[in-house]
C-alpha cells in the first residue's frame, strides 16, 4: 500500500499523466477544428467550398474527403505517440511496483 | 410502374439472392457452433473470453457501426441529394478519434462488461447503475427500434418477404447467434459480415469507377451533366450552422455513449490492444464512408433519381440497383444477402448490450448486491437475451410503417447526453459525485428525449404541426441536452463533496493508466 502510493505521488507517475491528457488535449483540439472548421466553412463561406477546381468538380469534394483522411491521420498519431513514448513509461513504473511489492 | 422497375429482379427471391442468403446463414450458424463451445463462462458469454485481438476487434467495431442504415442509407442520400449525403457521412467517422483519446483506455483498464461498470467504479453501485442502465438501455431501444422496423421494410423490398416474417427471421437467427455463441458468435458474425460489407462496396466502386475511365472527376462531371452543379455542392443540411453544429456533436460524442459499442473493448486483453483496435476500426470506417459516396453519385448518374425515388422515396434502394445495373442479379444476390448479414449482425450486437444492462447491471449488482454465482448470472444473462429480443421483434411489428428515422439521431442524442458526460466525467474528474453522476444522466437522458419531441423532427414533421411551430428550433437536441448534462453533473458534484470517491479516485489512477488489477 506504501509502494502504491508511492507510485502515485512519483514524479515519473503524474507526468506521465498529465502527458497523456495534454496530448489528448492537443488532438482533440485539432480534430475539432478539422470537423467543426469544415462545418463553419460550409455555414458562412460556401463560395469557397463550391468553387471549381478539377472541371465541375468543386472544392468541397476534395476537403470532405480531407476531413477523413485527417481524423484518420490524428487517431494514428495518437497511436504511434503512446505506442513509442506511453507504453515503455507504463512497463517500466509496473515492473517498478512488482519489484518493490513482495 | 415505371420500365425501369419492371426490369428490376429486386424484391423477387432470386436464385442467387437465394444462394447467397442461405450461404451467410449457414457460415454464421457454424461460427455460433463453434463459438457455443468456448461459451461456458460469464466473462466468455458477455466479453468472448478476452480472447479478440485488436484487428479482430477492429473489424467487429466496423461491423457494429456500420449498420444497413449507414450503407444503404448514406448511398442512398448521395444519390438523391449529392454532397449533403457527403456531409452527413463524414460525421460517421469523427466519432472514432474522440473515442480514442477520451475514453478507450480508461474504459478497459476499468471496466469488466457494462459502461457502467467505469461510472459505478468508485461512487455509489445502486443509484449509479440504475441510472446508467437507464441510459444504455434507453439508447440502445431507440436505436434497435430503427434498426428493426428499416429491416423489415429493407427485407422486404429487397426479397419480397412479408414485414413480419422478416422481423421474425432477424429475431430468430440473431437470437440464435447471440444465446448459444454470446459474444465470441456475436463478434465472427460482425467480422465476417464487415468483411464481405467492404468486400461488396469495394467491388461496386470498382465497376462504378471502370465506366468513367477510373477518374472521379468525370464521375462528378456526369453528375452535375444530369443534375446541375447545385448536386456537387452543400444544399439545406447545413443551411442553420447551429443545428449541423448539434447534430455534429451528437454523431460525434454519441459514439463515446453507445453500449454497444463500448462492450467491444472488453473483448481485448488489454487497454494497448483497445487502442489498437480503435485505429483499425477507424481505417475500416474511414474508408467505407470515403468510397460510399462514390456508390451514391454513381447510382444517380447510372440509375437515375427519379427510378431510385420511383421505388423508395428515402433513396435506400440506390446501392442495391446499382449493383443489379452493373453485375446483373448474381451482384444483386450478394449485396442483398450483405445487407440482410449486416441488419442480423448489428441486432445480435444490440440485443447483447441491452441483456448486460439489465443482467449484469440491474439484476447482478443491484438486486442480487454482487452476490451471483457464475451459474445464476449467465442464466440470466440468457433470459434477459431473450427478452431483450423478443421486445426487439415486437417493437419492429408496433412501429411498422411509422417513419422512425428520427430514431436514430435521438439514439446518439441520447447516448452524448446521458451517457457520454458521466462516463467522461466519472474517467477525468476527481470530484465527481454519486449525485453528479445521477443528476447528469437523468439530465441528458431527459432533456434529450424531452427536447426532440419538441423540436422540428417530431413535432412538425411527425405530429404534422405546421411548420415553424415547435416550441425548440433545433432539429437534434444534444448542443443543448449534453451541455446541460455536463452543467448539471458539474454543479451537483461541487455542491456536496464524496470523500470515499475522491480517496477512490485516486486509489483507482494505477488502474486506470497501468493497467493494474485491470480484469
Amino acid at each position: 500500500m506504501q509502494n502504491n502510493s508511492d507510485m502515485l505521488n512519483s514524479h515519473a507517475f503524474k507526468s506521465l499523466v498529465s502527458q497523456r491528457w495534454w496530448v489528448s488535449g492537443i488532438l482533440l483540439l485539432a480534430l475539432f477544428l478539422t470537423y467543426y472548421g469544415f462545418l463553419l466553412l460550409i455555414a458562412y463561406q460556401r463560395p469557397v467550398v463550391t468553387v471549381q477546381i478539377w472541371g465541375k468538380t468543386p472544392l468541397g469534394i476534395p476537403l470532405g474527403a480531407g476531413v477523413i483522411v485527417l481524423s484518420w491521420l490524428l487517431t494514428a498519431i495518437y497511436v504511434f505517440w503512446a505506442n513509442r513514448a506511453y507504453d515503455p513509461v507504463v512497463l517500466s513504473l509496473a515492473q517498478r511496483l512488482k519489484a518493490e511489492t513482495p | 410502374m415505371n420500365t425501369a422497375t419492371a426490369k428490376s429482379t429486386l424484391g423477387q427471391p432470386t436464385p442467387a439472392a437465394i444462394a447467397f442468403f442461405l450461404l451467410i446463414v449457414f457460415l454464421t450458424l457454424g461460427i455460433t457452433w463453434w463459438a457455443a463451445r468456448r461459451t461456458r463462462s460469464v466473462q466468455e458469454f458477455y466479453a468472448a473470453g478476452r480472447s479478440i485481438s485488436a484487428f479482430q476487434n477492429g473489424l467487429a467495431l466496423a461491423g457494429d457501426y456500420m449498420s444497413a442504415a449507414s450503407f444503404l442509407g448514406i448511398a442512398g442520400m448521395v444519390a438523391l441529394k449529392g454532397f449533403d449525403g457527403m456531409i452527413y457521412a463524414i460525421g460517421w467517422l469523427v466519432g472514432w478519434p474522440a473515442l480514442m483519446f477520451l475514453v478507450a483506455e480508461p474504459l478497459r483498464n476499468l471496466g469488466k462488461y457494462t459502461f457502467a461498470d467505469v461510472v459505478a467504479f468508485r461512487l455509489q453501485q445502486t443509484p449509479v447503475r440504475i441510472a446508467a442502465a437507464l441510459g444504455g438501455i434507453l439508447t440502445i431501444l431507440f436505436y434497435t427500434i430503427a434498426q428493426m422496423v428499416g429491416s423489415g421494410a429493407l427485407i422486404h423490398l429487397m426479397f419480397g418477404v412479408p414485414y413480419e416474417v422478416a422481423e421474425v427471421a432477424v429475431g430468430v437467427i440473431m437470437l440464435a447467434y447471440v444465446l448459444f455463441g454470446g459474444m465470441l458468435a456475436t463478434t465472427w458474425v460482425q467480422i465476417v459480415k464487415a468483411l464481405l460489407l467492404l468486400f461488396g462496396v469495394t467491388v461496386m466502386v470498382i465497376l462504378v469507377l471502370a465506366r468513367f475511365s477510373f477518374n472521379p472527376i468525370e464521375l462528378y462531371a456526369a453528375v452535375a451533366n444530369q443534375y446541375g452543379q447545385a448536386a456537387l455542392e452543400p444544399g439545406g443540411l447545413v443551411s442553420n450552422p447551429l443545428d449541423a453544429i448539434s447534430l455534429g456533436l451528437a454523431l460525434m460524442f454519441g459514439l463515446l455513449g453507445l453500449p454497444h459499442i463500448l462492450m467491444r473493448f472488453y473483448t481485448v486483453p488489454d487497454a494497448r490492444a483497445a487502442r489498437l483496435s480503435v485505429l483499425y476500426a477507424s481505417g475500416f470506417i474511414g474508408y467505407f464512408y470515403l468510397i460510399i459516396p462514390i456508390v451514391g453519385f454513381g447510382a444517380a448518374a447510372l440509375i437515375g433519381r427519379n427510378v431510385i425515388a420511383g421505388i423508395d422515396k428515402g433513396g435506400n434502394m440506390a446501392a442495391p440497383l446499382l449493383a443489379e445495373f452493373l453485375g446483373g442479379t448474381p451482384f444483386l444476390g450478394f449485396i442483398a444477402a450483405v445487407a440482410f448479414a449486416t441488419i442480423l449482425a448489428v441486432v445480435a450486437g444490440l440485443t447483447l448490450a441491452g441483456a448486460s444492462a439489465f443482467s449484469h447491471d440491474i439484476y447482478v449488482h443491484i438486486i442480487k448486491r454482487g452476490q451471483a454465482s457464475e451459474h445464476e448470472q449467465m442464466r440470466v444473462g440468457r433470459i434477459a437475451t431473450l427478452i431483450f429480443g423478443s421486445l426487439a421483434v415486437l417493437l419492429g411489428m408496433v412501429f411498422k410503417g411509422q417513419n422512425v428515422a428520427f430514431m436514430v439521431g435521438l439514439a446518439f442524442a441520447i447516448a452524448a447526453s446521458a451517457n457520454f458526460p458521466a462516463l467522461l466525467l466519472s474517467i477525468l474528474w476527481k470530484r465527481f459525485t454519486t449525485l453528479g453522476a445521477v443528476g447528469a444522466i437523468l439530465t441528458g437522458a431527459f432533456l434529450s428525449v424531452g427536447l426532440i419531441v419538441l423540436s422540428p423532427t417530431i413535432w412538425e414533421d411527425i405530429l404534422k404541426n405546421p411548420a415553424g411551430s415547435a416550441f425548440f428550433p433545433l432539429k437534434n437536441p444534444a448542443l443543448v441536452s449534453m451541455s446541460a448534462a455536463f452543467l448539471v453533473g458539474i454543479l451537483l458534484s461541487l455542491w456536496k463533496r464524496e470523500p470515499q470517491a475522491e480517496e477512490k479516485y485516486e486509489s483507482e489512477k494505477l488502474r486506470v493508466y497501468l493497467g493494474i488489477g485491470a480484469e
